[in-house]
């Protein structure tokens, strides 16, 4: 990727305040790079292009899907003059992005997984189509496929997968291995219900903290990206309007004398200005793309702190039935029933059981609690081990989100920059046309 | 084009009059939209303009002499109805005025009354508009405060177009509207019947207008003014159409800031900064609340008279079809047309231009306010990469 950029000096400078989209997109990906795993100091990952495909699907009927092309290639400099190496490539559609995604959510639960792009364009504002076919779309979704596979190759966890590294260089036979590993069995049917409450007595606080603030951060994020949508639709409007301008400033000018020349040429800027909003919005849309990705990532916390409820629920539980196992235990020795118990109320009504049989309940019992306090610990141990490594993503991933967003931040400024000064010389120009009158 | 001369050295002609002392105490009037102030003495009148350079006072040859304002306007309630009365300052230098100041009150329908004399007195001369009895559109409050400023600014040029006219300047009736306390007297003169007069001549004119006694000059006029009606009105339209679409603008703006106040709450070192941006989105928000009123105050104004110039002219031009009548409108009203083609150009460009300064100086305090932001995130602007980077 770094070769692609032509130039020789580094770029990864965000502060330029006339950056076109292009380099603020290279900044961001040039700072996951620096964060170098294993992987990308061996590989140069690109999602370079973007096809339309048909053919016939699982229920044999025709359908259109749009493909994408994965580039790979050693991550040697280049030597000057030299041509890079030609890249290995292979073809995925969305869908294969997809099984990825959830064999890694499954393989690694503890670990923040980083969403894909939308699936169907959302927050979009009127003149941005909602097209998943639209080319706007399709290249815009390409840029945040190659951001998805850049971000799990500089995960310090995830970049060592081999079936990550399979999805990158194995074009045929890649979906049979994922589905040998057999990561579906490992699925846990509970966490597909969201709304399914898991009455946890201790849960970790932090996790309790992170949920809501994961919570409360996709809410507020959604809110803000749809206002800018609309912000953007108005603004779009403000700038076409004055098109009008230029229109009839020009038919006037046809009959006047002294004020045609410079109604003419004033007419030739308002046309400009009423052009340049197109990029500026485009521009913009990078920026919304970032924070977006922010939002899908709340999706992904929200995941792990789940799972996290879920591996303290079974430890509770196992905890509990051990102890009730142990208190069934205790009454069978000592004959003091202080649980209600089937067996209990049955062997009072007709009778006590034989000392033979006692003695192998007991024992049954002996062995189930021992077997109760292995899982215990296993439990425990799995639960511990689980807040441990997730703890360490988490924080991992919250620098990471605060420096993104930071620059995400910038690039916002350095847009509304640019459209400030392609508005000063528009008018100013303008101001001189009007002067000729 | 006027017999008046006006003498280059006022100062001594001034002394005669020992007033100088009383205009000193003479305030400014409020600051008015074409930018003109009140002088504060007669002799710092012709300096004053001088400094000012009015290249339709230097077309004309002549050095300003007379100064209007229309400010003030007050509530007067009496028992059948309210209205407004606005304030009409004179000053001037003249010598058939008794004094060099005046101070009079004048109601809207005072302006009417004047402006049907001069048509009257002027039928083939091209008399400015007067603004609209009534806003149709936008259901604007009769006494609403803008409703009024906006009529007082519309009442002031109003005058300052007569003043300037070499002709209409020494009209009588504009004499008298300048300049006695009471109008009424005066107004009950003839009025009704005059006015009515002229409609019939216009009438008359209109089913006489023959296309073979017309000539040429007239024609190209008349087809200039169908045109130029049409773009003026075009131009008002796109206006009106950009202040509607930067209010909306406006509103979605206003809550976009509180979005990113909302999200530093739940923030720690991310904090800073959105709140940072928030202060942006919220002074760009009031420039554009300011760029927006600049435009409904400045420029639509003065395209909504040319509006209503275009109207007027149109009919205008047609009572010149008055066959004994066409060889003295000729010469008037050629004169006449250039006079208002001059004036036309010089307030629409006038316009124009501020309108575009208004704009450059609201994406300029923008621009400020953005990179700001940048540099109190400790990021330096870099200068230009490569010479292909468009500033």
């Amino acid at each position: 990727m770094m070769a692609d950029s032509g130039s020789s000096e580094e770029i990864a400078v965000i502060g330029n305040t006339d950056l076109i989209s292009d380099e603020s997109e290279n900044n961001l990906i040039n700072t996951m790079v620096e964060r170098e795993t294993a992987l990308l100091r061996k590989m140069e990952i690109n999602v370079t292009e973007a096809e339309k495909r048909s053919g016939k699907n699982t229920v044999n009927m025709q359908e259109t899907y749009t493909v994408y092309l994965i580039e790979t290639r050693p991550a040697e400099t280049v030597p000057e003059g030299g041509t890079p190496a030609v890249p290995d490539t292979l073809w995925r559609r969305y869908s294969e992005f997809e099984l990825l995604r959830t064999y890694l959510l499954v393989t690694y639960p503890y670990i923040i997984i980083p969403p894909l792009p939308e699936k169907r364009a959302e927050f979009v504002w009127h003149k941005l189509s909602a097209d998943n076919l639209d080319p706007d779309f399709v290249e815009r979704r390409r840029v945040g496929l190659e951001n998805f596979l850049l971000r799990v190759a500089s995960h310090p966890v995830l970049s060592n997968d081999k079936i990550f590294f399979r999805f990158l260089t194995e074009e045929k036979g890649w979906r049979e291995a994922v589905l040998e590993t057999g990561f579906q069995d490992k699925v846990d049917s509970r966490l597909k219900s969201l709304s399914a409450m898991f009455r946890v007595k201790n849960p970790d606080k932090r996790f309790t903290a992170l949920k809501q603030y994961s919570d409360e951060l996709n809410t507020v994020i959604s809110h803000l990206l749809r206002v800018r949508a609309r912000v953007a639709d108005r603004l779009y409007g403000v700038y076409k309007v004055h098109g009008n301008y230029g229109r009839v400033f020009s038919e006037w000018s046809a009959i006047e004398k002294e004020m045609g020349d410079g109604l003419q040429s004033a007419g030739h800027h308002m046309d400009t200005y009423a052009a340049s909003i197109d990029d500026i919005l485009e521009e913009e849309e990078h920026y919304a793309d970032q924070v977006k990705e922010y939002l899908f990532y709340t999706d992904a916390v929200r995941s792990v702190c789940r799972k996290h409820e879920l591996s303290q629920y079974d430890l509770e539980m196992a905890a509990q039935d051990l102890a009730y196992k142990k208190q069934q235990k205790e009454e069978l020795a000592t004959g003091i029933v202080r649980v209600f118990s089937l067996k209990g109320m049955t062997s009072k009504l007709f009778g006590q059981e034989s000392q033979e049989q006692r003695e192998i309940r007991l024992a049954a019992l002996e062995q189930s609690i021992q077997e109760g306090e292995e899982t215990v610990k296993e439990k425990n141990a799995e639960c511990q081990e689980f807040v441990r490594t997730a703890w360490e993503d988490i924080e991992r991933f919250k620098e990471q989100k605060d420096k993104d967003l930071r620059e995400a931040l910038i690039s916002y400024a350095v847009v509304q920059i640019s459209m400030c000064k392609k508005g000063i010389q528009v008018w100013s120009n303008a101001k001189e046309c009007f002067s000729k009158m | 084009m006027s017999e008046h001369t006006v003498p280059a050295d006022l100062s001594g002609h001034m002394l005669d009059l020992d007033e100088d002392e009383d205009l000193e105490v003479f305030s400014k009037s409020t600051s008015l939209a074409d930018g003109s102030s009140m002088p504060n003495s007669p002799s710092s009148m012709v300096n004053q303009y001088r400094l000012e350079e009015d290249d339709e006072e230097q077309q004309n040859g002549n050095t300003k002499d007379i100064f209007i304002t229309v400010d003030n306007p007050e509530s007067h309630v009496t028992a059948i109805e309210t209205f407004i009365m606005y304030r009409v300052l004179t000053k001037t230098t003249r010598s058939e005025f008794d004094s060099c100041e005046y101070e009079v009150h004048r109601r809207y329908q005072d302006f009417l009354w004047l402006r049907s004399k001069l048509e009257e007195n002027y039928p083939t001369l091209i008399i400015h508009p007067l603004p609209e009895k009534f806003v149709m559109k936008g259901m604007v409050e009769r006494f609403s405060n803008d409703f009024i400023e906006t009529r007082r600014k519309a009442l002031h040029r109003f005058l300052n177009k007569i003043s300037e006219h070499p002709i209409l300047s020494y009209n009588q009736h504009f004499k008298v509207f300048l300049t006695a306390q009471e109008l009424a007297p005066h107004r009950k003169q003839s009025a009704g019947f005059l006015s009515r007069m002229g409609e019939t001549v216009r009438a008359v004119a209109n089913s006489v207008r023959g296309l073979s006694s017309r000539p040429e000059e007239f024609t190209l006029m008349q087809e200039y003014l169908e045109n130029f009606s049409n773009k003026i009105c075009s131009v008002n339209k796109v206006t009106q159409r950009v202040i509607k679409e930067q209010r909306e603008y406006l509103d979605e703006l206003k809550q976009y800031s509180p979005t990113y106040v909302q999200w530093a709450g739940l923030e720690g070192e991310l904090a800073e900064p959105l709140k940072d941006v928030a202060s942006c989105v919220e002074r760009c928000s009031k420039e554009t609340e300011e760029q927006i009123q600049h435009l409904s105050q400045v420029l639509l104004p003065i395209l909504h008279e040319y509006v209503l110039c275009g109207e007027t002219l149109k009919m205008q031009v047609e009572v010149d079809g008055l066959a004994d009548r066409v060889e003295m409108a000729n010469n008037a009203l050629k004169g006449d047309w250039s006079h208002w083609q001059n004036s036309m150009r010089t307030d629409l460009k006038s316009a124009f231009i501020s309108t575009a300064e208004k704009n450059v100086e609201y994406y300029e305090k923008c621009l400020a306010v953005w990179e700001l932001f940048l540099l109190s995130q400790r990021v330096e602007p870099r200068k230009e990469l490569d010479e292909e980077d468009v500033s």
